[in-house]
């Protein structure tokens, strides 16, 4: 299956916005993987175009930090945390048990783009320890049972949507 | 709204504010920020329909606030003015508070806290053991006031502190009193704030910025997002004192964009607080300016690391780079920069609105004031906590936290996250101060206190660290980049069961490098969690290296079941249970019996350390392996009963076992097993030993010891025989030639046994029972 169409004129409006603002790079990229869940690679050279940089320093930018990619992810992104105290009080598991469920290795998106499954280095939310977090939300002192029953309830609205 | 042109326009605000507020209404806070991931939008919901339905609605105001810090208890609601606290509040429940204790003033047993001995409820907020010892300053509005609206914080005296500087203050004073509160960063480095703003205000060049740091990346830390979801104008009123004395006009908060209810709080209040002429220009009519704009960080931890994180607000790449010039003479753009923690700024109002005086009132000769941490892991009360800096180690964990749950020992606790240390328990009684606990080889760091257990490997935790350090390490110098690979293939090898002992020296000296030779603090600090683990639990990598053995029985690959791991008999208990699930009881206790030849008795006064250490416990409840054991052992007895056929005898040696206790009958079911003749001596009329004698019958009922000793003695029969010794009798019966004596004496006394014959006082031929 392919990745969702993208509309890559919503692109211009992006670049006005930031084009004339000083150290607008990060914050562009930010709204194009807002905007598009992802940053496009064809957006690239357009980027460095307005922002009078070379192609390079863009995507050196891209690849240095974490929170952007440059492919498409699912339309759930599951993060597991792998923060300290979720990882003393059992996220391998949690961990484990996600790509059994999901069959998803980490940084892999199923192939009807659905589900992304990420690990991140900490959410912030250790007192739930462990925790994970679909999209914007947090799943906190997650076990076997309740993993499945966030899952299920995330794969039902999937089928909702999709007729 | 207007814009309040002048300070006494500010003072009048509030006293509008003040004055329409009005009297007697009951409010109830509900934490909407961390207790949102356990279902608090509902309890508001719930609430705010019950209250309209009931018709409270002009006596009760439903508020959502920031984090009350009980976290382990979410989702938390107060009731003020009363001090009531109830906790795990579901949607349900709503009907029941507007009714019972909005209405009729009655409390409600079973949302309130218990006393964790005696299972009273505890009703008021004071009560609880966990607020009584804390000094919530800095927390003081979190969990009080709504965080999204500015007149709840200018009503409970925001602003004040920026009031007091503009009016009576000059820059210089402002950076005088920080200086003589002796403020140190909070951020972990404990750089004296008062200095740093003397720097910064010194230096030349304009424009001059001050930035907030919330890129709180250490795993294990969250006291600054909760500041920022709970309280975000302290930090902006910190920040606009920071500036107005250093002589900045603009400012930026780098916060992470994992944290997306701070970003929106955050949002909400810089367009509050402009609206109102609180930022902008010519603020309150003094003349001062001062912007102030949010940036989103992007995933990259080394943005924490000040050269890193200005390198990011310009847009580039996150890698630091060397010091000197320090950001107060060239940060951004090259421009004098100052750079704060998030509960540094958030301090700063307390400091100037009460006076240094006050703040040094609390905290340690060297480090003023209180210090929040951020309670997580293997603790029951897992929640932000603010104390007197110099509180003991002891005091948060247990007396605040509560302790280990489900009676675990404590074993470390993780302090300052990937660059900070552990905290064995020996220094339980340590003081939280930033030199004290540096003393140690830990940090106090940014507040994260990650509590461990007798269930973690303080191997793995050190691996775990440095995958951490090592993925996030930027790659910009070669002693961090390399020296973290390195480490961290070393640590690898080590929990892999495929150590050498000279490995330990590696560790060491690579940590050394890594610490003089590293570029910024990431690469100098990270080898530190390997380093003080080595420091006080070298056992642990010993037995990792020699025994194969993890004593948190966490290593994938020395560990084939954490259950069998920990089993002093090492029994094979995944198979005994895959079995008693199948049905096949007999064969599960014919699995016990490879290992154990008392699955009754052990299924009922076994201590069970393979249920301490079950992984299903860490999520939820441990399997219940000994209760499945006695299921299935019963089963046994009742069904199949003691009959077998005995073990054949082919060998010619002859052993003597004196004392027929659990030990003895052990050793003695295990060498007819292997085809030794075999004689117990026992100086009792019945076998047993400890079993029956102090074991209390309703602990262990004497027909379960006697059909276990039934079993033993008809499967060893032709070849055991039990014959009863004498105390005191120097026997020779039993060493004949051809026969091995094994000695067991008796366990409460060995030393007064005098059965030892003359000759085999050897320490090899001795086998004693238990050591006291």
């Amino acid at each position: 299956m392919h990745p969702p169409e993208i509309e890559l004129n919503e692109l211009d409006g992006i670049i006005e916005r930031h084009k004339n603002g000083k150290w607008e790079l990060i914050p562009l990229l930010q709204d194009v993987q807002a905007t598009y869940g992802y940053i496009p690679p064809e957006s690239i050279t357009p980027i460095a175009e307005a922002l009078n940089l070379y192609p390079s320093q863009v995507q050196g930018v891209v690849t240095f930090y974490s929170g952007f990619s440059l492919k498409p992810k699912g339309k759930y992104v599951c993060r597991v945390c792998r923060g300290t105290a979720c990882h003393v009080k059992g996220s391998r598991s949690i961990l484990r048990l996600m790509k059994r469920e999901l069959e998803l290795e980490e940084g892999e998106t199923s192939p009807d783009y659905r589900f992304t499954l990420e690990t991140v280095a900490c959410l912030g939310a250790c007192f739930l320890a462990p925790t994970m977090m679909i999209n914007r939300d947090y799943f906190g002192k997650l076990s076997p049972t309740k993993l499945s029953s966030v899952l299920g309830e995330y794969r039902q609205k999937g089928n909702n949507k999709n007729g | 709204m207007d814009k309040l042109s002048s300070i006494g326009q500010l003072e009048w605000f509030r006293s509008r504010i003040l004055f329409r507020k009005e009297k007697g209404i009951i409010e109830v806070h509900v934490c909407m920020t961390g207790c949102r991931a356990y279902g608090a939008a509902g309890v508001l919901e719930a609430l705010n329909q019950e209250v309209k339905s009931q018709g409270l609605s002009k006596q009760v105001e439903i508020r959502s606030t920031g984090c009350h810090g009980f976290c382990a208890k979410a989702p938390v609601i107060a009731i003020e003015p009363m001090g009531i606290q109830y906790q795990e509040v579901e949607p349900d429940d709503a009907g029941d508070i507007v009714m019972k204790t909005l209405k009729e003033n009655r409390m409600i047993d079973r949302l309130a806290y218990h006393a964790p001995k005696t299972f009273q409820p505890v009703f008021y907020r004071n009560q609880i053991p966990f607020y009584a010892k804390q000094e919530r300053r800095v927390l003081a509005n979190c969990g009080r006031i709504d965080p999204t609206n500015i007149e709840h914080y200018i009503a409970a005296g925001g602003y004040r502190a920026l009031i007091k500087a503009l009016s009576n203050m000059g820059p210089e004073q402002v950076i005088d009193e920080v200086q003589a509160a002796k403020l140190r960063g909070r951020g972990g480095a404990g750089f004296p704030t008062g200095l740093k703003w003397k720097f910064a205000s010194q230096s030349e060049g304009r424009p001059k910025y001050v930035v907030c740091n919330a890129d709180e990346g250490d795993p294990g830390a969250f006291m600054d997002r909760a500041i920022l979801e709970g309280d975000p104008h302290a930090v902006v009123e910190g920040m606009l004192l920071g500036a107005y004395a250093m002589g900045s006009e603009y400012g930026f908060i780098y916060v992470r964009e994992e944290y997306p209810i701070a970003i929106d709080h955050l949002n909400i209040a810089i367009a509050q607080a402009e609206e109102l002429g609180l930022l902008g220009e010519n603020i309150l009519g003094t003349g001062f300016n001062f912007n102030l704009s949010l940036r989103l960080g992007a995933g990259a931890f080394v943005c924490g690391e000040e050269t890193a994180l200005m390198a990011s607000i310009e847009g580039r790449r996150g890698m630091p780079r060397a010091r000197p010039p320090f950001p107060a003479q060239a940060g951004i753009d090259g421009k004098p920069t100052n750079i704060n923690n998030v509960e540094t700024w958030a301090n700063v109002p307390l400091i100037v609105n009460n006076g240094a005086g006050w703040y040094g009132e609390v905290g340690t000769e060297n480090s003023k004031g209180t210090k929040i941490f951020s309670l997580a892991g293997k603790v029951n009360n897992t929640g932000l906590v603010e104390v007197p800096i110099g509180t003991t180690v002891k005091d948060v964990i247990f007396n605040i936290g509560g302790g280990i749950p489900k009676g675990r020992q404590f074993k470390a606790v993780q302090m300052g996250g990937p660059a900070g240390g552990c905290v064995p328990a020996q220094f339980l009684n340590l003081s939280i101060d930033y030199d004290t606990v540096q003393s140690i080889g830990a940090i106090m760091g940014s507040g994260g206190m990650v509590v461990l257990d007798e269930n973690n490997c303080m191997v793995e935790i050190a691996r775990f660290f440095l995958s951490f350090t090592q993925s996030e390490s930027c790659g910009k110098c070669a002693p961090c980049r390399l020296g973290t690979t390195q480490l961290l293939e070393i640590l690898t090898r080590i929990t892999r069961g495929e150590g050498r002992m000279e490995d330990i020296d590696t560790i060491r000296e690579l940590g050394q490098t890594l610490t003089e030779a590293s570029l910024c603090g990431l690469g100098q600090a990270c080898p530190k969690p390997a380093l003080s683990t080595l420091r006080y639990f070298i056992n642990e990598y010993e037995d990792h290296i020699k025994e194969h053995r993890c004593a948190g029985a966490v290593c994938d690959s020395m560990v084939i079941s954490a259950c069998q791991h920990a089993c002093p008999a090492g029994i094979d208990v995944p198979n005994y249970v895959a079995a008693i699930a199948d049905g096949e009881y007999e064969k599960s206790v014919e699995i016990i019996r490879e290992r154990n030849p008392f699955p009754a008795v052990c299924g009922r006064i076994c201590i069970h350390p393979c249920e301490y250490k079950c992984r299903r416990g860490e999520l939820d409840q441990a399997v219940a392996i000994r209760a499945l054991k006695r299921m299935a052992s019963d089963w046994y007895f009742k069904n199949i009963g003691p009959q077998r056929n005995p073990f054949p005898v082919n060998k010619k040696e002859k052993i003597a076992i004196v004392g027929a206790g659990p030990a003895g009958l052990t050793c003695a079911y295990f060498l007819v097993k292997m085809g030794y003749k075999t004689t117990v001596y026992e100086a009792q009329s019945v076998a047993g030993g400890m079993l029956g004698i102090a074991v209390p019958e309703f602990r262990l009922p004497r027909p379960v010891i006697e059909e276990e000793i039934q079993y033993i003695k008809i499967v060893v029969l032709k070849s055991c025989t039990t014959h009863r010794l004498m105390p005191n009798t120097h026997s020779t019966t039993y060493s004949t030639r051809d026969t091995v004596p094994f000695l067991l004496p008796p366990v409460p006394r060995p030393a007064s046994t005098s059965v030892y014959p003359a000759k085999t006082k050897t320490s090899q031929e001795f086998t004693t029972a238990l050591i006291f």
